[in-house]
């Protein structure tokens, strides 16, 4: 038998690892956007201790830290395979009819996958790196002093570039869910006649679900600071 | 004096005692041989996985960029074992008898009970393979019938039959590649055989990429390439099919065996235009299902042809099932040689349909209510409609033969589920071939023939799903015992040098005859040249022949070949990828092998199988055979450097076991 | 029907290639595409131009040897065909035609639109088969039962032709519907379970050292596939070979 390179190094384990941490991160979404909500019924508090808990909870620090792993992996894995896969063709054809057999989205995950996680650096570099290192402000709620992250979220939605940089960046995340739901099922060899087209189904209900509801947020808040 | 050495003995011991008795090549001696394995067909590849797992070095060539797309590949309706599952009185005896009637009794017994008994390992072979055969709802192997015989012995897989046998064979090979026990050439093509002290000790191979050209020798050569049909141009084998490996064999000695033995199979899809490149077979499996017409009356065919009635408007008073009025017995069953025909007789009294006026049809609307029917009883519906009916029943036939209707369709652009299929008659199979004994080896000591290649278990016409069977067996089953008995005594050769003289003449021979096309400079394609042979071979060797025609048919192929010399065009050059080059070579060739099939069919006097003279015919048109005179296999062996000088040789057929009958299917 | 084709020229391995535009007449609406090809080589020879190298051979759909990327698609527009069954009344008269060999690094270029598929040859080598011997005694075929529709799914993952159009369609140029049928053809009958493990194992790592893409589930192989083989085969091989990586000894 030859050296076979398994769970590490494998062509298709570099896909399992990108389903699994996909799958993980799509898991945080849902958690954020709940977290989120409040910020659309004007609930400064809510919010606010929501980040406080987010931050202290010694369970959820942790958890955070697999999630930062998560992002990093997702990341350089990806970059990998893209790399990998334009190796695999080092000749490009004169004319390649993509859209005839695919999605938009299934053929260009990795340049989804980019705008991603730029997104992600800018966010970051917004909110969770001045929640962590910066001066956020502080409020008092019954007796305790938190900061007042909910503030700083509103005022950053105040300015339109801002905003239409969220909006567009979520768009991308749609599509790039829309595609990476389902498709991690079937890296992980979960495909059934009977099951895979619900699947399908959810996973892109999953996507744009998640993007118009981290869209409507800014969007929201910018249309009530015009109005107001 | 033809040897066929066949073992003494009683019939259903010949092959058992052969094999205890033959000698043996120990596995030390064996490792030190050489096979060279021309062709990966079912043949060729059983062969060398067989011959490579025993312990010999293998060396296998086929001109194909994988062994995976020989020709077997597209055998689509089944292979024929004597396993007798559906207990409707099959036996190896059965088989060997439907086989020898079928063959028309222009076949070697002993050889063809040989194959009836390996019948049913094949089948054990395969499934241990991992081929995925067509199973019933209980899990165990399913069968369906075949042209020319009463019981269902034919297992399948759906249409594609030869491609799941053929992957099977290949994957054995590929295992034995892998170990390095065979040693693979792709894109090789044998252009030349080289004899060494009488026996065949190698070939001259051309790199068809580098367009090199390589020695390779061994202590024997085996020829698993496969028929000639395409000396008809238009024929349903592969574009790349030729008998150059066979011929060049021929030229150095190995007699060809009843040459004009050809077969037309009933079911194909008719031509449509004079660019048509080749031939498109449907599965004999469909005459089963499918009902042969014409219409009964001339002006209703008139009408069809000028586009001014449609099948479906005919009412069935106005058609003529001609197999099931002429042969009752077995229908639209009957043998291939005799349906095919049949259709070309109705055809030229005016009744064919197509607006060529070449073809006939295949109708299912029968089948369709029939199954539709047996669905509405399973499913407990009662009065269903004849809608119903029908749909249930295209369902059915959908599952049995979905691929066949789909090719058809994709080729016409006609939905065969809603008007009839237009078929007629094409060139399909040779059953003529190499001489061999019953070793399978040729008339060349070392040379061996195997599957469609040699001449020796169809007679003058094969059974369906009856070509695969013997590939397979020639392969896996027969070639393993008997190449010891030449092998056996060269176990102290050692290996065979490649700077010998003779292989430094092959070589040369070889190239000169590249160079010589490449500087003709003349005017013509290859193509052109193939295809006006194709013509004569079909218009007068074809399905009818006759003693004037094919003398005509031979003096033109002669003046055909002088012109092709003269004015073929090869473009490219000897040292790179030329497919105009080695066209040209196989093309020379078929010009040689055609008149050498003329000459055979003229000397052919009687009409038997796939071999039709119009001047041996009854009353009401059915083949004459001539027994007192014409039981005997006609060997061919060149001479003079002119196909046209070749000498006849006879090897009578004496029949033990079975009486020779008139063959009825009345 | 007149068309003008653009087609691939390349004279050999190491050679540059480049599109090179002929027009050519006289096509009629019944012939396939590679009587098309025919119809141009004749008219190329003719001019003393060398024909156009392309691989074909049975020409019936079976034998899996032409190859040809047309208009942007492997073996052209249509489904479920290869490119010896597409035929020209799915093209409009004068149109312009692009044909290209597939493309992928595994799939080095022989000349002009011939390629050397032999990658696909050595994964099968490499544990495409079941180790019984050929020139033994093998139990009775109907010694195991095999579930139909266990029976019928091996067979349809066991029609793939090898012809690379998934490879040559894939942009990423993966071979994983290729394994995939075959590791699925294996893994659902019974005589093929037994080595499934290093089956998987050793197929997939020689798709890896041949240099073929991965995997983005674009599910565009299937689409072109010319016998149909589904995705379900890439996700069994997927879950062979995770189970595989996670047991094997």
């Amino acid at each position: 038998m030859a050296a076979t390179r398994g769970l590490f190094g494998s062509s298709l384990a570099r896909k399992y690892w990108m389903a699994l941490t996909g799958l993980f991160l799509s898991s945080f979404l849902i958690i954020h956007l709940i977290g989120n909500m409040p910020i659309l019924f004007g609930d400064q508090e809510a919010f606010n201790l929501y980040a406080a808990f987010m931050t202290s909870f010694p369970p959820i620090k942790a958890v955070s830290y697999l999630l930062y792993g998560s992002i990093l992996l997702h990341a350089i894995d990806g970059i990998f395979l893209m790399r990998q896969n334009k190796v695999a063709r080092p000749e490009a054809y004169v004319s390649y009819n993509g859209k005839a057999n695919a999605t938009w989205a299934s053929r260009n995950m990795g340049l989804l996958g980019i705008f991603t996680l730029l997104f992600l650096i800018i966010h970051m570099r917004s909110f969770w790196y001045e929640m962590h290192f910066g001066h956020v402000p502080t409020m008092d709620i019954e007796g305790a002093q938190v900061k007042d992250l909910y503030t700083m979220t509103i005022e950053a939605f105040h300015q339109l570039w801002y905003v239409i940089l969220y909006v567009v960046c979520m768009i991308m995340l749609g599509f790039h869910l829309s595609h990476g739901m389902s498709s991690a099922f079937q890296t992980l060899g979960l495909n059934h006649p009977k099951y895979t087209p619900a699947i399908e189904k959810a996973g892109r209900y999953f996507a744009w679900i998640m993007a118009l509801g981290f869209a409507i947020i800014p969007a929201y808040v910018y249309l009530q600071h015009l109005t107001a | 004096m033809l040897d066929s050495k066949i073992p003494k003995g009683a019939l259903a011991d010949k092959w058992t005692d052969y094999k205890s008795s033959v000698p043996l090549v120990s596995p030390a001696n064996k490792r030190a041989i050489e096979i060279i394995v021309i062709g990966t067909g079912l043949a060729g590849s059983s062969a060398a996985a067989s011959l490579a797992e025993l312990g010999y070095k293998v060396k296998a060539f086929c001109f194909q960029d994988s062994p995976r797309r020989a020709h077997s590949i597209a055998a689509q309706g089944g292979i024929n074992a004597a396993k007798n599952y559906q207990n409707d009185g099959d036996s190896v005896h059965r088989l060997f008898y439907d086989t020898i009637k079928g063959g028309d009794y222009r076949s070697r017994e002993a050889n063809v009970h040989r194959l009836a008994e390996c019948s049913t390992d094949i089948i054990d072979q395969c499934v241990a393979q991992g081929v995925p055969f067509a199973r019933e709802y209980g899990g165990l192997l399913d069968n369906r019938s075949f042209g020319g015989v009463q019981v269902s012995r034919t297992f399948y897989a759906k249409g594609q039959t030869g491609q799941q046998l053929l992957l099977g064979a290949y994957s054995a090979l590929s295992r034995q590649v892998a170990k390095g026990n065979v040693t693979m050439h792709t894109r090789h093509e044998m252009v030349e055989l080289v004899k060494v002290d009488g026996k065949a000790r190698g070939i001259i191979a051309r790199d068809l990429v580098s367009g090199e050209l390589e020695r390779h020798s061994g202590h024997a050569v085996l020829l698993c390439t496969g028929g000639y049909s395409n000396v008809f141009f238009l024929s349903t084998n592969a574009m790349m099919s030729n008998v150059t490996a066979a011929w060049k064999a021929h030229r150095k000695g190995a007699y060809m065996a009843n040459p004009c033995f050809t077969q037309i199979h009933p079911t194909c899809i008719p031509v449509s235009g004079e660019s048509q490149s080749k031939l498109t077979l449907m599965s004999e499996s469909l005459r089963n299902d499918g009902r042969i017409w014409v219409p009964k009356h001339k002006k209703d065919a008139e009408a069809i042809r000028s586009g001014k009635l449609k099948a479906t408007d005919l009412k069935e008073a106005d058609r003529d099932y001609y197999l099931e009025r002429r042969y009752p017995a077995f229908g639209n069953l009957v043998p291939r040689d005799v349906a095919s025909r049949a259709a070309k007789e109705r055809c030229d009294e005016g009744y064919g349909v197509n607006a060529t006026g070449q073809a006939v049809y295949l109708d299912f609307a029968a089948a369709f209510m029939r199954y539709g029917q047996e669905e509405a009883n399973v499913k407990g519906i009662n009065n269903p409609s004849q809608d119903e009916l029908r749909s249930m029943g295209e369902k059915v036939i959908e599952n049995k033969y979905g691929n066949l209707f789909q090719m058809y369709e994709k080729i016409t652009a006609d939905n065969p589920y809603q008007t009839p299929m237009m078929i007629f008659p094409a060139v399909h199979y040779t059953m003529g071939g190499m001489w061999v004994d019953y070793d399978l080896m040729t008339t060349v000591p070392g040379l061996f023939a195997l599957g469609e290649a040699n001449f020796s278990d169809h007679g003058a016409n094969r059974l369906g799903a009856s070509a695969l069977m013997q590939g397979l067996a020639d392969g896996y089953f027969v070639i393993p015992y008997t190449i010891g008995n030449f092998l056996s005594q060269d176990i102290r050769t050692g290996a065979i040098a490649t700077d010998s003289p003779e292989f430094v003449e092959a070589e040369q021979v070889a190239r000169d005859r590249m160079e010589a096309f490449l500087n003709n400079k003349g005017t013509q394609s290859v193509d052109s040249f193939h295809k006006a042979l194709g013509k004569i071979m079909w218009a007068k060797c074809g399905m009818a022949r006759n003693a004037e025609d094919l003398k005509s048919a031979a003096a033109e192929i002669r003046e055909l070949r002088d012109s092709f010399y003269k004015n073929v065009r090869v473009t490219g050059t000897m040292n790179s990828m030329n497919p105009e080059l080695d066209k040209a070579g196989r093309v020379a060739d078929f010009m040689e092998l055609g008149e050498l099939m003329c000459m055979d069919a003229l000397a052919r006097e009687e009409s038997c199988g796939g071999h039709f003279r119009t001047e041996y015919q009854s009353e009401d048109g059915e083949a004459l055979r001539q027994d007192d005179s014409m039981t005997f296999v006609s060997a061919w062996e060149f001479k003079g450097n002119d196909p046209g000088k070749a000498t006849l040789h006879k090897e009578d057929l004496a029949f033990e076991s079975v009486e020779l009958k008139t063959r009825s299917y009345k | 029907m007149n068309f003008t084709i653009n087609v691939w020229r390349q004279s050999g391995p190491e050679a540059k290639g480049r599109i090179e535009t002929y027009p050519v007449s006289g096509i009629s609406d019944h012939m396939s595409f590679l009587e098309m090809i025919d119809v141009l080589n004749e008219q190329l020879i003719n001019q003393d131009i060398e024909p156009v190298v392309f691989d074909h051979d049975c020409r019936e759909g079976i034998c899996g040897s032409c190859s040809m990327f047309i208009n942007g698609e492997a073996h052209g527009p249509g489904r479920s065909i290869t490119t010896c069954q597409l035929h020209m009344r799915e093209f409009k008269d004068g149109e312009t035609i692009t044909i290209e060999p597939f493309r992928a690094k595994a799939f080095p270029i022989i000349k002009d639109l011939m390629v050397d598929r032999s990658s696909l040859d050595r994964i099968i080598q490499s544990g495409g088969f079941v180790s019984v011997n050929t020139a033994g005694k093998q139990p009775d075929a109907n010694a195991i039962p095999i579930e139909k529709a266990d029976a019928d799914a091996a067979f349809d993952a066991a029609t793939c032709i090898g012809c690379g159009a998934c490879v040559a369609t894939c942009k990423n140029a993966s071979a994983m519907l290729f394994v995939g049928a075959k590791v699925s053809q294996f893994a659902l009958l019974p005589q093929g379970k037994i080595e499934a493990e290093d089956r998987v194992l050793n197929m997939v790592n020689q798709m890896d050292l041949e240099g073929f893409g991965n995997c983005t589930n674009t599910g565009a192989c299937e689409v072109e596939c010319p016998k149909g083989i589904s995705l379900e085969t890439i996700a069994r091989m997927n879950r062979e070979f995770l189970s595989a990586s996670l047991s094997s000894k």
